[in-house]
């Protein structure tokens, strides 16, 4: 760090980063609980349990290979070889890998990537709950956390993306690179898990399984809510001269820019947050007549549609984004669900996958024409690139691996637990193990009380 | 043609003012906002009254007394 001005924005943009994976943490936390919430009581632990390892599979897999990934994969293989030159220095073995005081920013933002994965796999784990095996959820978790998303974000969500490059992809706070590929990777594993006993009547009609804690759903999704805040921060890139940049830009006024270094500002991105969730709660109220849980989804459904734009939408384009896309998804998650028997527990798929795709769509066509990035040479924003990026994220990207990885497990048997498990409950064992003990401590407290000997402490 | 009125960032930050896509159109997307705000108290009060209507007539003398214990 040579001068005070670039230490300055060193430590600044450092401590920018970590603030937003605190924030960011609570996704995970507002992800376990509505996850918990809406399983029933004889599955807690083991719903909990497998969305909490989440956190440490993803994490070791994406220290040991995905950040690798994202520095090496912008042109591979269709437009160039691996970039073994931006690679090598996020290998696990690099010295920038670790304490290192010429490099303060490798580690705040591998961990703000890291967050991103964790949201992809915990997404999935959301509309799997109450019948797939924990070691099935938790490949797939690595594989969309650590593999395809980081794929993804390599090519449409870098400076040097080929997708970026070629097509004009536009997805500035990851309509697709996240929130598609995450509902399309869902649908691909429900499509090949099936639904959870009880879902469909005999005649095919779908059956609502209520959420054994409305509360805990509530408060969940709140705190995705809060935590999404950090992740759009996390987007941005703070502080940064045209210098820095090396575009195009001209003059000397510093700026915060999109992921694309394209510039943009923190004040842009919060109106449109809170424009866009706010057009998503009030379309979902309507169209849901007034449903609780589709109405709070349909916040993060807003929010998710009009992600892709929101560093350049107006608030009320961004309201109305937000709207728009949550009427298709709700209208379009109970014709999946009807048409197709698929058993999506919490939403996840229509949620995440639909508004994702229909989100990129939009921008296509509002942010037509418009510089996808600041370097020369890129193609400009339009309805058909957005349209083969949604198709690269919700179905090559995410579906495709999700459903052939399920077809095998499927096949070898290790994707879906025992009926006789599923009607007693995951958490059997350890609710008899609990009563069991519960037992034998009321027991001895009785004892001591009736002048028995006290039990040894 | 961009629909943010730039087709590149060859640009001097400091001489960018606003950069949303179809400026000068202010006015009718505040029209189509309020449209909107509008419409949904409609559509909401429409179906709340609906709803209580309707309400006030299925209730279950013995259902409400077990609620009205539970507090």
């Amino acid at each position: 760090m040579d001068g005070n001005l670039n230490a300055l924005t060193t430590v600044f943009t450092e401590f920018y980063y970590w603030v937003t994976v605190v924030f960011m943490f609570l996704i995970h936390v507002g992800f376990c609980m509505y996850e918990v919430g809406a399983s029933r009581h004889r599955n807690h632990m083991h719903t909990l349990m497998k969305n909490i390892m989440i956190i440490p599979l993803v994490t070791v897999t994406f220290f040991f290979f995905g950040w690798w990934i994202y520095w090496a994969f912008p042109s591979f293989p269709f437009f160039g070889g691996l970039n073994h030159d931006a690679g090598a220095a996020n290998l696990p073995w690099s010295q920038n890998m670790g304490t290192n005081l010429s490099d303060r920013i490798t580690g705040v933002f591998w961990a703000a990537f890291l967050l991103f994965s964790w949201t992809a796999a915990s997404i999935v784990s959301g509309a799997v709950i109450e019948r797939i095996r924990s070691s099935a959820l938790w490949l797939h978790a690595v594989m969309i956390g650590s593999v395809f998303w980081i794929i993804d974000a390599a090519w449409g969500w870098h400076a040097e993306g080929w997708m970026v490059k070629y097509l004009g992809y536009h997805d500035a706070y990851a309509s697709g690179v996240i929130h598609a590929i995450a509902g399309g990777y869902a649908l691909g594993v429900i499509m090949v898990l099936g639904p959870r006993i009880g879902k469909f009547a005999a005649d095919g009609t779908p059956r609502d399984i209520p959420p054994h804690n409305p509360w805990m759903l509530t408060i969940g999704i709140f705190l995705i809510y809060s935590g999404f805040w950090g992740f759009y921060a996390a987007c941005n890139i703070p502080v940064i001269s045209p210098e820095g940049i090396g575009g195009l830009l001209t003059g000397e006024t510093w700026t915060a820019t999109n992921i694309y270094l394209a510039p943009t500002s923190l004040s842009a991105i919060t109106f449109n947050f809170l424009m866009s969730l706010s057009g998503g709660l009030m379309a979902a109220y309507v169209v849901s007549k007034g449903d609780a849980f589709w109405t709070f989804s349909g916040g993060l459904a807003g929010i998710i549609t009009a992600s892709a734009g929101n560093d350049l939408y107006h608030p009320i384009q961004a309201m109305l984004v937000g709207a728009v896309g949550v009427v298709i998804v709700y209208k379009l998650h109970y014709w999946v669900e009807r048409t197709f028997k698929i058993d999506d527990a919490v939403g996840a798929v229509a949620v995440h996958g639909y508004s994702g795709i229909v989100g990129l769509i939009l921008a296509g066509f509002l942010l037509w024409g418009a510089p996808s990035s600041p370097y020369e040479g890129y193609a400009t924003v339009n309805p058909v690139g957005q349209t083969i990026g949604a198709v690269i994220m919700f179905f090559v990207l995410g579906f495709l691996p999700a459903f052939v990885i399920s077809k095998i497990q499927a096949a070898m048997g290790v994707l879906r637990i025992p009926v006789e498990v599923e009607l007693q409950g995951l958490d059997y064992a350890e609710h008899h193990a609990y009563e069991d003990a519960k037992a034998a401590i009321i027991e001895a407290d009785k004892a001591a009380l009736d002048g028995g000997s006290v039990p040894a402490e | 043609m961009s629909t943010i009125g730039y087709d590149s960032w060859a640009v001097d930050l400091a001489e960018v003012g606003a950069v949303y896509p179809f400026q000068g159109s202010e006015g009718l997307m505040v029209v189509l906002g309020v449209i909107f705000w509008i419409g949904w108290h409609r559509i909401q009060f429409v179906r709340e009254g609906a709803h209580l209507e309707k309400a006030k007539r299925i209730g279950d003398r013995d259902k409400i007394n077990s609620l009205l214990e539970k507090y």
